[in-house]
């Protein structure tokens, strides 16, 4: 029984990342309709990030979860204002291709000078150690990903969905040319938005390093599983990216306990069915 | 062909100075406007003064919601001059136009189907003082009020969302206001309440450039018309000479 709870906790910590990576993606799509490829490459950057936040300047994983996200966000809109912007009004298949070239350009830079094994990165002090629940022992740092994802991933819907500025930036995907006519500055806030979905990135970058230390390819390996989770919730769908992250999570960890052959294809099964079902994906909403 | 003169005081709309009543608010000259490839607008002229209903006519097609969103910004290659307020618009984003005060109630309404009733209306950003209030709104449509709580803007009526439509644009503070088709596809008694709004709009001092292709409710709201055909303006005369005009009417938009 201890090591179903076990599987339960990775399963969680998996849906930990693949919430908050399927949130920024949702995001961006959502309101830019770029289906970002270079999203894992950016997560990498924010584990980087940390690291030499850490090994260069000393400032240790408290000063990297507030200043990761927000110099990869920042290198993120650059990208979006020099590069993305010239996609606009294109098919998505052009955005795709450019961010998945920008993926593999970054990742490339990162093997040359880093290699492909993994980077130490030490879990902070206060975080370290476990509590035994009765039921299972709970490492500190893991239980603190789940809760810290969840709080940023709840704060990110309500930002969206319940505020002024989420109703621009909703109403922006509708239609910018009318939002702009309003007088909202909207490729401004197509930027800030893309640095949004990118600070989640790295900011789950940040989250991921002391647990699966910091590799050049860490983002690739994971970006398919979380593209799955984007289409399989919904695309754009910011609640359903987090419902699905979760939940997914927790499926891939019960399959790893029920029947482990199958946990590497359990989400991809998931996501052929739901598309036979609900092409939309499970919250989507046709356009 | 029309007379596309400025009104005898319009010098004193320069600068940033508000716009006398009767001096010309928008002067457009030679606005030609593409999509993409396609040349829209071959040279359009002409004014509209402030404090004055001007309502623009044409067949489907002719260039009349082109002319609109050019004003506004909303086509990007465009040419020619168009001066609001004595301040030239032609170069500008259109972000930095409505916040001069010159706001646009779309054809098809534009309602934002991801936003609730409350949020379509409370979304335009306050652009100068002088707005109305969401009370004065409800005084005015008060139908809205009961529908405020309604979970989609796009599940209103088509009245409803017209309603909401020009509602919107009321609270910004804007006092130009280009509507293009209000009364496309409502039932009669709502457009007779639209049309009582646009007279209260025009009572308060709202200069309102109307584009309609319901030729009997622009005449009872319009001070002038200017009759749009291939992208220019062919024609235009004041309301007080519809009678001797209406032949005109006839050729051009078949009435």
């Amino acid at each position: 029984m201890q090591a179903l709870y076990a599987q339960l906790l990775v399963g969680l910590i998996n849906g930990s990342f693949y919430a908050l990576l399927s949130l920024g993606l949702a995001v961006i799509f959502g309101m830019l309709n770029i289906i970002n490829f270079a999203h894992g490459a950016l997560y990498m950057m924010g584990a980087f990030c940390a690291y030499f936040l850490l090994n260069i300047f000393g400032l240790n994983y408290w000063y990297a979860l507030i200043i990761a996200p927000i110099v990869v966000g920042i290198f993120g809109m650059v990208l979006e204002r020099t590069l993305l912007k010239q996609l606009a009004g294109l098919d998505h298949l052009y955005g795709l291709l450019l961010t998945f070239g920008i993926a593999l350009i970054i990742q490339g830079v990162f093997q040359n000078y880093f290699g492909s094994s993994g980077l130490p990165y030490a879990i902070p002090p206060q975080l370290q150690g476990g509590m035994n629940l009765g039921f299972m022992f709970l490492p500190v740092y893991r239980g603190w990903v789940v809760v810290f994802s969840l709080v940023v991933c709840i704060a990110t819907w309500y930002l969206i969905e319940r505020t002024r500025l989420g109703a621009y930036l909703r109403a922006a995907t509708e239609n910018p040319n009318l939002v702009r006519a309003f007088g909202i500055n909207v490729p401004r806030m197509i930027t800030l938005t893309y640095g949004l979905g990118i600070g989640l990135a790295a900011l789950a970058g940040v989250l991921s390093a002391p647990i699966n230390q910091v590799r050049p390819l860490m983002g690739a390996d994971l970006i398919i599983v979380v593209f799955a989770v984007v289409v399989i919730g919904g695309m754009g769908s910011i609640m359903g990216s987090i419902i699905t992250g979760f939940a997914l999570g927790v499926i891939e960890g019960l399959t790893k306990y029920f029947y482990p052959e199958a946990s590497n294809t359990v989400v991809f099964v998931l996501m052929v069915l739901v598309l036979l079902v609900k092409p939309t994906g499970l919250t989507g909403r046709a356009t | 062909m029309v007379d596309v003169k400025t009104a005898p005081n319009a010098s004193a709309a320069s600068g940033t100075a508000k716009a006398a009543p009767g001096a010309a608010l928008l002067e457009i000259r030679d606005l030609q406007a593409w999509y993409g490839e396609s040349h829209v607008l071959h040279g359009i002229n002409f004014d509209v003064r402030t404090g004055e209903v001007v309502t623009l006519l044409g067949r489907n097609g002719a260039g009349k919601t082109s002319t609109l969103k050019s004003i506004m910004g909303m086509i990007a290659k465009r040419t020619g001059s168009v001066r609001f307020d004595g301040q030239e618009l032609i170069k500008m984003h259109s972000d930095k136009i409505a916040r001069l005060g010159i706001a646009i109630c779309p054809e098809e309404r534009g309602i934002f189907s991801s936003l609730n009733v409350h949020e379509n209306l409370m979304l335009p950003p306050t652009v100068r003082s002088g707005g109305l209030s969401v009370e004065q709104i409800f005084d005015l449509f008060p139908n809205l009020k009961e529908r405020l709580s309604s979970s989609q803007g796009t599940k209103l009526s088509g009245g409803e969302q017209q309603m909401l439509a020009i509602a919107r644009i009321l609270r910004t503070g804007a006092r130009f206001l280009m509507l293009d088709e209000p009364t496309e596809g409502l039932a009669p008694v709502i457009i007779q309440q639209i049309g009582r709004t646009i007279q209260r709009l025009k009572s308060e001092g709202f200069t309102i450039l109307l584009v309609e292709q319901n030729f009997r409710f622009a005449s009872t709201v319009a001070d002038r018309f200017f009759i749009v055909e291939h992208g220019k303006v062919i024609d235009g005369f004041a309301n007080s000479e519809l009678q001797a005009n209406m032949e005109k009417l006839h050729t051009y938009l078949g009435v």
